[in-house]
């Protein structure tokens, strides 16, 4: 029996993305949450109106019994040239209080797309933390996203792959490579709910280790073989289509 | 695409370049230098880690470290964001990626039914006496006259800008009607391109105000003005034997004297003795194996490298650096961050089973018509093959496959020809008119120079004058700057011709052309 044919490193099976509930040690899992479909915003009759609207709103529900303490935002961009993020937040006072509560804007025109005519950034992966935020991100209980999109050109703008992470709970598993946890910061992440290190801190730094495995992980190079042959043979058929 | 927070972003990119240095020879290179440096003397127990570290940066380990992760920064993109799929990063936009893809397997198709007409294998191993045979003529193998007759290049530049005229965003709005939306050159796909400004900015040290071999070091000017210190601060470089340094100071042009080790600090070349082993490795690979790529190399080299005043006498070279070149798996690296895919292949009566998959050719590259073109001028530069070799290949994973494969990255062929179309647009806005008028659309003028660096059609001298700033400014972007040039300074006759071939006629000689003053005065001395 032939021994396998050496892949290139780049061959690699690729890490799991987030939220896709792979079981990674550390990475918190994303709140389960309800995206709705953009709504554009236009005046006038939507069917007959032909001038682009240029914004849209994506509303996220949150079940209503577990308010979230949010950690970042993850999406994947598709022709957004700027969001704005807002909030409703549980408070305290609310407790026994009809009524709408306040929307709060954590995030202002926040810029995706630099250049909105030209594609870059069109279709970019974005992460946004909570300490970008202009406000408290605490006990979170309904999300909206503002899209805006000021150039004509486009057909369509939205925002894909939409996942709320909370602040991690999880405490830090072992097994992960020694060299690894020297890289890291000194202090070793804790369990949050003893609460006596600055909770932004630590848990910028498990997301920090995190990433920092999941690159070593994807990245297993072995060294390079440098052949090109199945023992010895390179009797080969045409050239495949898949 | 990196939009992490800066730290994250930060301790991503260390841990990407070490998990790539490790491994290396430079990682076992410098462990036996630290345990050598035991012995030493000043190499104290209780300051070990300072001392060694002392040691390193003295010995000029350090430096070479350095240059590393320098080379390292330099051609790979920085870490995607950790949701981002692999294919992210070879390229980001889905339908720049289903067009790469659809354009791959067109050159498929067109290799396998060569392979299919003519009976002939894509790989055969070589009998024994044809092996010999191989051995003894390496070095003459251009004395061989195969008849190539019945094999055709598998594409040829014009066939790839007819694909890129095609390239559509499927979400931007290509209407019929002419407006704005529309652009008036060939390609239709809205990248980001920079302006003359931006332009002014990126590349101002070829400013009016600075020196620039290649404007101050001719014969009228006295070299002590510019030339001589420039000089002295080249050989300076040199000795320090910094890369970044190195790649700051050829943005002003290499001396002659100076250009093959500056080329070689920049791309981080040293010619170590496994380097030239790798080297002996693929040569007696080639001569194991014939592939039917080779007859396409054979006859590239034939067709255009072999009819070149200058470049006729390096055809022996050619051959030693493109067959070797076929087969060097080190080279599929460079498609993790490419927007191209290997083909792929198996054993035959393997078909489907994994462990007999293999990519054809070996490096994953098919070579199409010019594509020698792109060998040819470092020639001029280097005589020990392994060295040429391996300059080629390093310029190849960093610059070439750009000028091939369909994506959004700035250098890019795409960008190229949006940025040379939206230059000549817009500072030249009648000609621009005129020759779309009279059917000779400047892009398919220029196409062909950009897409082999302008190789075989400006002079040597003032190829490599071009080169230094490619590799100074680890872009491009120069290319199509200067083909936007060179319509500026032929734009009264051009204004007068009346037809495509005549337009052709007049862009046909660029070899009496002076690259820096033509780049000085597009991007410096133009009236905006």
């Amino acid at each position: 029996s032939a021994s396998p044919a050496p892949e290139p490193c780049w061959m690699e099976p690729p890490a799991p993305s987030l939220g896709h509930g792979a079981g990674f040690p550390m990475a918190p899992d994303p709140a389960l949450c309800t995206v709705r479909s953009p709504v554009a915003l236009q005046v006038g009759d939507v069917k007959t109106d032909l001038a682009r609207p240029g914004v849209a709103v994506i509303d996220v529900a949150l079940p209503p019994t577990q308010p979230l303490d949010l950690q970042e935002i993850v999406f994947k961009n598709s022709y957004t040239a700027f969001l704005t993020v807002r909030v409703q937040r549980r408070r305290p006072c609310d407790v026994g209080r009809e009524g709408a509560r306040k929307w709060v804007t954590c995030l202002w025109n926040h810029c995706l797309m630099p250049s909105p005519h030209t594609e870059a950034g069109s279709q970019d992966y974005f992460s946004v933390f909570r300490h970008q935020m202009l406000c408290d991100v605490d006990q979170v209980t309904a999300v909206r996203l503002i899209l805006r999109q000021p150039s004509p050109v486009w057909l369509h703008f939205t925002l894909e792959e939409l996942r709320l992470y909370p602040r991690g709970q999880q405490s830090l598993q072992t097994g992960f490579p020694s060299w690894l946890s020297n890289l890291a910061p000194q202090q070793q992440p804790e369990n949050l709910h003893g609460g006596v290190p600055d909770p932004e801190k630590v848990s910028t730094e498990v997301q920090q280790l995190w990433v920092l495995t999941e690159m070593i992980r994807a990245n297993q190079t072995a060294a390079r073989i440098g052949r090109f042959d199945v023992d010895g043979c390179y009797d080969i058929n045409l050239l495949s289509y898949t | 695409m990196m939009m992490l927070e800066q730290d994250t972003g930060l301790s991503l990119a260390i841990a990407q370049i070490v998990q790539r240095l490790k491994g290396s020879s430079l990682h076992s290179q410098l462990e036996r230098q630290a345990r050598g440096s035991l012995h030493k003397p000043e190499i104290k127990l209780d300051s070990l880690k300072e001392d060694i570290k002392e040691f390193l940066k003295t010995s000029g380990w350090e430096k070479r470290l350095q240059n590393a992760v320098y080379s390292e920064l330099n051609v790979f993109p920085s870490p995607c964001h950790p949701a981002a799929p692999p294919e992210h990063m070879k390229e980001p936009l889905v339908y720049m990626r289903k067009a790469q893809g659809s354009w791959e397997k067109r050159i498929l198709k067109s290799l396998n039914s060569m392979c299919t007409e003519l009976s002939i294998p894509l790989a055969r191993k070589r009998p024994i006496g044809e092996q010999k045979e191989l051995l003894n003529k390496w070095n003459e193998m251009g004395t061989d006259e195969p008849d190539l007759s019945l094999f055709r290049p598998v594409y040829a530049p014009k066939d790839f800008l007819e694909v890129l005229m095609n390239l559509r965003n499927p979400n931007y709005e290509n209407g019929d009607q002419p407006s704005f939306r529309n652009h008036l050159g060939l390609i239709q796909v809205p990248l980001k391109v920079k302006d003359i400004p931006e332009l002014r900015d990126y590349f101002s040290e070829l400013g009016l105000n600075t020196g620039q071999l290649g404007i101050d070091d001719s014969t009228q000017v006295p070299p002590e003005l510019f030339e001589n210190e420039h000089v002295r601060v080249g050989q300076t470089v040199l000795t320090e034997q910094d890369s970044a340094a190195a790649q700051q100071y050829v943005r002003q042009g290499c001396p002659t004297a100076l250009r093959a080790e500056l080329w070689a600090l920049i791309l981080n070349i040293s010619n170590q003795p496994e380097d030239i082993l790798y080297y002996e490795q693929l040569k007696s690979n080639v001569i194991q194996h014939d592939l039917l790529v080779d007859s396409l190399i054979y006859k590239d080299v034939k067709l255009t490298a072999s009819n070149d005043d200058y470049y006729f006498v390096f055809e022996d070279y050619l051959y030693q650096v493109l067959l070797c070149f076929s087969r060097d798996t080190s080279v599929l690296e460079h498609f993790s961050y490419s927007s191209a895919t290997p083909p792929k292949s198996y054993i035959r009566g393997k078909l489907g089973l994994e462990e007999y998959a293999v990519f054809y050719p070996p490096n994953g590259v098919i070579p199409f018509h010019g594509f020698s073109m792109y060998v040819a001028p470092l020639c001029f530069l280097y005589h020990e093959p392994s060295k040429l070799y391996q300059i080629f290949r390093e310029m190849y994973v960093r610059f070439f496959f750009r000028l091939h494969s369909i994506s959004s990255h700035p250098s890019g062929i795409v960008s190229l020809c949006l940025l040379f179309e939206t230059l000549l647009q817009t500072h030249l806005p009648q000609l621009f008119y005129h020759l779309r008028e009279i059917g000779a659309q400047p892009l398919r003028i220029s196409f062909k120079w950009m897409v082999r660096a302008f190789s075989g059609y400006l002079a040597t001298d003032q190829l490599l004058l071009l080169w230094d700033r490619i590799l100074g400014y680890n872009s491009l972007e120069i290319l199509a700057v200067l083909a936007a040039a060179v319509f500026a300074f032929r734009a009264v006759n051009l204004m007068e011709v009346t037809s495509l071939a005549a337009a052709e006629a007049v862009l046909a000689d660029l070899s009496t052309l002076k690259v820096m003053p033509l780049l000085q005065i597009f991007l410096f001395a133009t009236v905006t």
